[in-house]
């Protein structure tokens, strides 16, 4: 079941406080002083007391308190930063002339209106009359502050309203603000990003123009003429990129040439079939409604490329009147493997259903709402019930509603949302029905009329097999594992399994003496290739490369790989059996194509094989066809499991491509992707480009990753134009990735391998740290040098930042957590065999928000819900001690410690603000046993001295070395870090996987380091080990 | 074993043992011993029998040594077809090893086609595997595969490398999700009591109504008869690959896990034996 996170935040307020030569600093302050008590302007009287939570649907969590932390640093005890006079910078330092000071209290509040309606209150503006249609959207506009959306409602009379201030700290918004419009509106569509599409009385259409980033209101309407001047338009439904629109003799058209830069498009195009109802929903996947038999239309082949899609496809959406919803998830699966060419996915659950929200009974007006999936938005408007159509009668005078009261509604978003779970990676068709109460109006077996259908909630990735993706191998995995998954149990297959089993005895077993008929030959495949040579220089030296393989009578097989070089022109060969290699890197780089084998002995050596392949292609072709097919993961999170003896570590690799991954010894696994889409192990392996058909299809689900790359644009500034692309000869290119030293054109940039597809256009980013101007261009006097966000006289050059979205399909034992996107997670490590019933499970939400995972269990690890845990900062990293103790980073580099985490009380209570060592923000933390070391942001690895059971806070932080990238404290206090220079392994000196030797329960630092498998990691977690040997360890790379 | 890629291992490595001895009519210089080998089902008969030749040919004069052929009770067994299919069709039920008589003369050239070498079974397998894809994707992926892509698909057979096989087959069984299935399901019915060398015809694995078509539904349109009706006695035994499989199973997952490597479905029907 899921919960939606609504946003908890502090607010604060400011005690100020005067020195003055009699009583130091009192609170008695000048007559021209701010108010004592005051918000962080000091303009505005802010009494503790008079507070009030904006709406019923906000409640308080813990009480008012003093905020110790200034902008990451602790201050005195107290919290009090000191300035010569109101309003100026405050430092956390009293000096001699510090004349005033000021410290925040601060209180947290939490929406706690989730995940049913809550009412919008009329007081705050009085309406005219009642709301007739409303649309949500505007979520994907870029890098807009978070948690804002566009609401846009006509009224009964046709007028428009615009909704402001939705953000995430207030998501209802602030006022109802009329929009003037040229005539009488009575629908309108708001996409996800910046289009805005209305419809007139008379059957034009109006578009809202200048909407942008800095103005989701937008500035003008501009007014499109009907499709066919004889009949007016009725009904038109926006996406991010695409408008449809219905005229009243239900003949469906499509907008051509719609985009940001144009909003009107250029012309209608005709499409075929007729419809009453239209809607986008996300990615610009189409629905509608027909207008004969009133089913539910979907629009196949619509794809980035092809946004008008190919044709209408029927689905069949059963209306469960029986309330078995069980039933409904089974046949909305049903239909998605049916009708949907490729995966259906349903990242989030609320707005699987078009609701409609009428007023009171007998009123007559209706209204309807859509919901974007991923925002944490519910509105009803006016003093409607929540009522849920299924069907008008067609024709009839007075439409039949059927009312389902807010709990079946509730319940119904629950058992929908189970529904991502018994699906295999993909599930579920955007349509559910609601109940309707009235039953005898219908006959058992007659279909459904449909009135409204809303694609809000579902996300349609269409894989056209044979066409798209590249490599061959991919899709035959899916389709193989679709085919054969929903039937895993039947008794069919077990009857085969069991029949061929027997066969075998029968026909095989006594006969083992017989000579085989086809004797064991071995199969060499030969290469060219070039090979980090291993002495001095080191540089790549072109071989021959061979594989051999051989398999024995019963299909195992085994090979040996050789390279084979020349040394002071003697021929020489090295070589690596199969089954001993470990582990195959591939390691992306600009000019090569390269790829590591490590084998137990050349990770001691620190030294694998790296071999580079001529083309991309051909790399692939080696790793994952002909190299050992048990170790096939190509985009890989890396299962190791490792000895205690140092250094000779066994590991499995399964598919899939995660950022991060995090792990308990109860074999509990968390991962997260690029995306930051959470993920957790299902215990399958194989997976990815499995080969050798060597993995396991239960449990391998499909997975998708979707990340940014980024290229800049250059320009400088001259005299005659101003800043221009044209640069000085000595200049970087006009576009270049950040370093400036290579050229990236729009046109030319690829996604990072063959195995990656856009998925989007190229757009301004304007989240660069730094900060930009409106256009995204930031400034500096020369290049390179370290940008602004505003041009300043000595400014002669910008740039601006370009980003563009690709997307991964591969397969791994790896299942969607829904909805909510993480940036960290840690796991309880408890230890091996302990009965815990529920595993404390924190996690950091992307936003910023902290959140403590409900019902994690050996059987599901998914768990159930996510909690809330109130702050007032955004954090970024997170862990929890074997003993429950949390601790986290906040996004400006600041410690805390929660306090009370219990079983009981697995949230705990409240935050502990813990100084950072000196002048150091810090990045990371991780806690095992009783140890907490943390990361800063300049690579040092810090210790906590003094943590005891007494005094979990401990009492400072002690240096233990530098150069950290990422530290895993497991649950016996051992470490293990991922560090950059580390000597010894030669070419790979970044990345490398360290462990500290010496820990002992009374030496909990340890004495040094161990240096081990070298290269390229990105992340590494112990905290799945909690037996002396051996433990088991979590790591991935990019 | 719980896994459908298990069950493809198994097809491959599945082995009849056989006792091939010399039809005592042939001319020999001394007494020829029977000789003893592990058959692959998937295989053909010529390109598993060169230890079978070199044997016999150790004791006959070479000019009493023509094309070999081979005989089980009577039948001349056909070189074409699987040596899994001519056995379940043939000797399934019966005690093994599989007695083969191997013949050096009187070729049958009314019941056998002539094999002169191993490029004639090539251009056999290839042929039907191009005629398989035909049937399935209207011979796109055969046809997008290279000259080296086909000879991996030979090799692998004809060394007996599963893996090697089955990186190029895999590409042979795809197809659009969307579409449920390949176009037509390859397969071929072959019968114990007919003349007719067997039945092939059109057969798509999915009803225009969207359901998926069992090895029930293949049967009561192809071959009602091999059907037990309510209350009959079993009649005949529906055999893949030695086994059978229940008739509910889907025909496109047999396609996909028990086609021979030729990629077509071969499926015996045999009278249930009577003792």
């Amino acid at each position: 079941n899921q919960l939606f996170i609504y946003p908890t935040f502090g607010n604060e307020f400011m005690a100020g406080c005067r020195w003055n030569p009699v009583d130091g600093f009192s609170d008695r302050l000048l007559p021209s002083d701010r108010w004592q008590w005051s918000d962080i302007s000091g303009l505005e009287h802010r009494p503790l007391d008079g507070f009030q939570l904006p709406s019923g649907s906000w409640e308080w969590e813990g009480d008012w308190h003093v905020d110790e932390n200034h902008e990451g640093e602790p201050t005195e005890k107290d919290g009090w930063t000191y300035a010569m006079d109101f309003p100026a910078t405050y430092t956390k330092d009293k000096k001699w002339n510090s004349c005033v000071r000021r410290r925040r209290w601060l209180r947290y509040r939490r929406y706690k209106a989730m995940d049913n309606w809550a009412k919008i209150p009329s007081q705050q503006t009085t309406l005219p009359d009642p709301f007739s249609d409303i649309s949500c959207g505007g979520w994907e506009v870029s890098d807009e502050p978070r948690g804002r959306l566009s609401l846009w409602a006509i009224s009964i009379q046709g007028k428009v309203w615009f909704r402001e201030e939705i953000s995430h700290h207030n998501p209802e918004g602030s006022a109802w603000v009329e929009v003037p419009v040229p005539g009488e509106v009575v629908q309108i569509s708001c996409g996800p990003g910046d289009l805005v599409w209305a419809v007139l009385w008379e059957g034009q259409l109006l578009v809202r123009e200048g909407i942008g980033r800095d103005c989701l209101k937008g500035t003008s309407w501009a007014v499109v003429e009907s499709p066919n001047p004889e009949v007016g338009a009725i009904h038109v439904a926006v996406g991010m990129n695409v408008v449809w629109a219905l005229t009243k003799d239900n003949k469906v058209w499509f907008r051509r040439g719609v985009d940001s830069h144009n909003p009107c498009g250029s012309g209608w195009i005709s499409m075929v079939g007729e419809m009453i109802m239209i809607n986008v929903g996300l990615n610009d996947q189409v629905w509608a409604i027909g207008c004969e038999d009133r089913a539910v239309y979907f629009r196949q082949g619509v794809t980035f490329s092809e946004l008008s899609g190919k044709t209408w496809k029927a689905i069949n959406v059963p209306r469960d009147g029986d309330r078995s919803h069980s039933s409904a998830s089974a046949n909305s699966l049903h239909s998605a493997g049916c009708f949907f060419s490729g995966e259906v996915r349903a990242p989030s659950v609320v707005s699987d259903t078009e609701s409609d929200v009428e007023n009171p009974p007998g009123d007559g007006a209706m209204s309807n709402v859509t919901f974007p999936n991923e925002d944490h938005f519910e509105v009803a408007p006016g003093d409607g019930e929540v009522d849920a159509v299924t069907s008008t009668q067609a024709g009839g005078p007075d439409p039949q509603w059927s009312n389902v009261d807010l709990e079946e509604a509730q319940i119904q978003h629950g058992q929908m949302g189970a529904v991502p779970d018994c699906a295999d990676s993909c599930s579920l068709s955007s349509v559910a029905t609601y109940t309707l109460t009235m039953e005898d109006q219908f006959g058992a077996d007659e279909h459904p009329l449909w009135a409204w259908v809303s694609g809000g909630g579902c996300s349609v990735f269409n894989l056209c097999f044979f066409t798209c993706l590249p490599p061959a191998v991919l899709q035959s995995v899916q389709s193989m594992s679709l085919s054969v998954s929903p039937a895993q149990t039947a008794a069919w297959r077990k009857q085969i399994f069991q029949q061929l089993s027997e066969r075998s005895k029968r026909e095989m077993d006594d006969f083992k003496h017989y000579e085989q008929a086809i004797e064991k030959s071995v199969w060499v495949k030969k290469g060219a290739m070039q090979w980090w040579r291993d002495w001095k220089p080191h540089k790549w030296v072109d071989v021959h490369f061979a594989l051999e393989q051989f398999s024995g009578a019963d299909g195992n097989k085994d090979g040996i790989l050789f390279v084979y070089y020349n040394y002071h022109d003697e021929k020489k060969y090295l070589h690596a059996f199969i089954n001993e290699v470990t582990i195959l890197v591939p390691v992306l780089n600009d000019s090569k194509h390269t790829f590591a084998v490590y084998t137990p002995e050349r990770t001691k050596q620190r030294w694998p094989i790296r071999l580079a392949a001529a083309t991309e292609l051909e790399m692939y072709d080696w790793v994952c066809i002909q190299l050992n097919p048990q170790l096939n993961a190509l985009f890989l999170t890396f299962y190791e499991c490792n000895d205690v003896i140092k250094d000779k570590m066994f590991w499995r690799q399964v598919g899939g491509h995660l950022r991060l991954v995090e792990c308990n010894s109860l074999g509990i696994v968390w991962g997260l992707g690029y995306d930051h889409t959470a993920w957790v192990y299902t215990g399958g392996y194989g997976g990815g480009f499995f080969q050798g058909l060597a993995s396991s299809t239960d449990n391998v689900y499909t997975q998708t990753d979707i990340k940014s790359v980024y290229i800049y644009e250059n320009q400088r500034w001259n005299p005659v134009t101003g800043y221009s692309n044209r640069g000085l000869p000595t200049d970087r290119y006009m576009w270049s990735d950040a370093s400036g030293l290579h050229e990236c054109t729009k046109t030319g940039t690829k996604p990072p391998s063959t195995h990656w597809t856009w998925v989007s256009d190229w757009v301004i980013d304007y989240s660069v740290s730094g900060g930009t101007d409106k256009e995204g261009w930031q400034y500096a006097a020369d290049f390179p040098a370290s940008y602004h966000g505003s041009k300043t006289m000595k400014d002669f050059v910008r740039r601006r930042r370009w980003s563009r979205k690709c997307k991964l399909t591969t397969t791994g034992p790896w299942q969607e957590v829904p909805p909510i996107a993480l940036s960290d997670v840690t796991i309880l490590p408890c230890a091996a065999q302990s009965s815990v019933d529920t595993v404390p499970l924190w996690a950091i939400s992307n936003k910023g928000d902290i959140l403590c995972r409900l019902g994690v269990t050996l059987l599901t690890p998914a768990g159930t819900s996510w909690l809330h845990v109130g702050t007032d900062q955004p954090f970024k990293s997170i862990s929890i001690s074997a003993g429950s103790q949390v601790w986290a980073i906040a996004r400006d580099g600041s410690a805390f410690y929660r306090g009370s985490v219990s079983p009981q009380n697995p949230a705990g209570d409240c935050w502990y603000h813990i100084p950072t060592p000196a002048k150091q923000k810090l990045k990371q933390v991780s806690v095992g046993r009783t140890s907490v070391y943390a990361v800063d942001e300049n690579g040092n690895l810090w210790y906590r001295q003094g943590v005891t059971p007494r005094y979990p806070q401990g009492s400072s932080w002690e240096h233990i070395s530098n150069n950290v990238r990422k530290v895993s404290v497991g649950p016996l206090d051992q470490v293990w870090i991922i560090a950059d220079k580390v000597q010894g392994s030669h070419s790979l000196s970044c990345g490398t996987v360290c462990h500290r030797l010496g820990v002992q329960p009374m030496e909990p630092k340890g004495q040094s380091w161990d240096y081990g498998i070298g290269g390229g990691w990105d992340h590494i977690t112990v905290r799945g080990n909690s037996m002396e040997p051996p433990h088991i360890c979590l790591s991935s790379r990019t | 074993m719980a896994d459908d890629k298990d069950v493809l291992r198994d097809v491959w490595f599945g082995r009849i043992p056989t006792c091939f001895t010399l039809n005592p009519d042939e001319v020999t210089e001394r007494e020829a011993e029977a000789y003893y080998l592990l058959l692959p089902r998937v295989s053909y008969l010529p390109v598993v029998t060169d230890k079978v030749k070199k044997h016999f040919q150790k004791v006959m004069r070479a000019e009493d040594v023509e094309e070999m052929w081979f005989e089980y009770e009577g039948t001349p067994l056909k070189w074409h077809y699987p040596i899994g299919v001519l056995f379940d069709l043939h000797a399934s039920n019966t005690v093994l090893p599989w007695n083969i008589t191997v013949h050096f003369k009187n070729f049958p050239d009314r019941d056998l086609l002539h094999c002169s070498s191993n490029s004639v079974v090539e251009a056999h397998f290839m042929s039907s595997i191009k005629e398989a894809d035909a049937l399935k994707h209207k011979s796109q992926v055969v046809n997008d595969m290279q000259k080296k892509d086909h000879k991996q698909l030979w090799m692998g057979l004809q060394n007996d490398k599963f893996d090697q096989f089955w990186a190029m087959n895999r590409k042979l069984m795809e197809y659009p999700t969307e579409d449920g299935g390949f176009r037509y399901i390859p397969f071929r019915i072959y019968q114990t009591l007919s003349d007719r060398p067997f039945i092939q015809k059109l057969f798509r694995p999915v009803s225009p109504e969207g359901n998926a078509h069992t090895l029930g539904d293949l049967l009561k349109e192809m071959y009602p008869d091999a059907l037990t009706n309510d209350g009959e006695v079993k009649r005949y035994q529906i055999l893949i690959h030695g086994i059978e499989p229940l008739l509910e199973t889907p025909l496109q997952w047999l396609s996909e896990h028990l086609s021979h490597p030729d990629n077509f479905l071969h499926i015996c029907v045999v009278p249930v034996p009577t003792d």
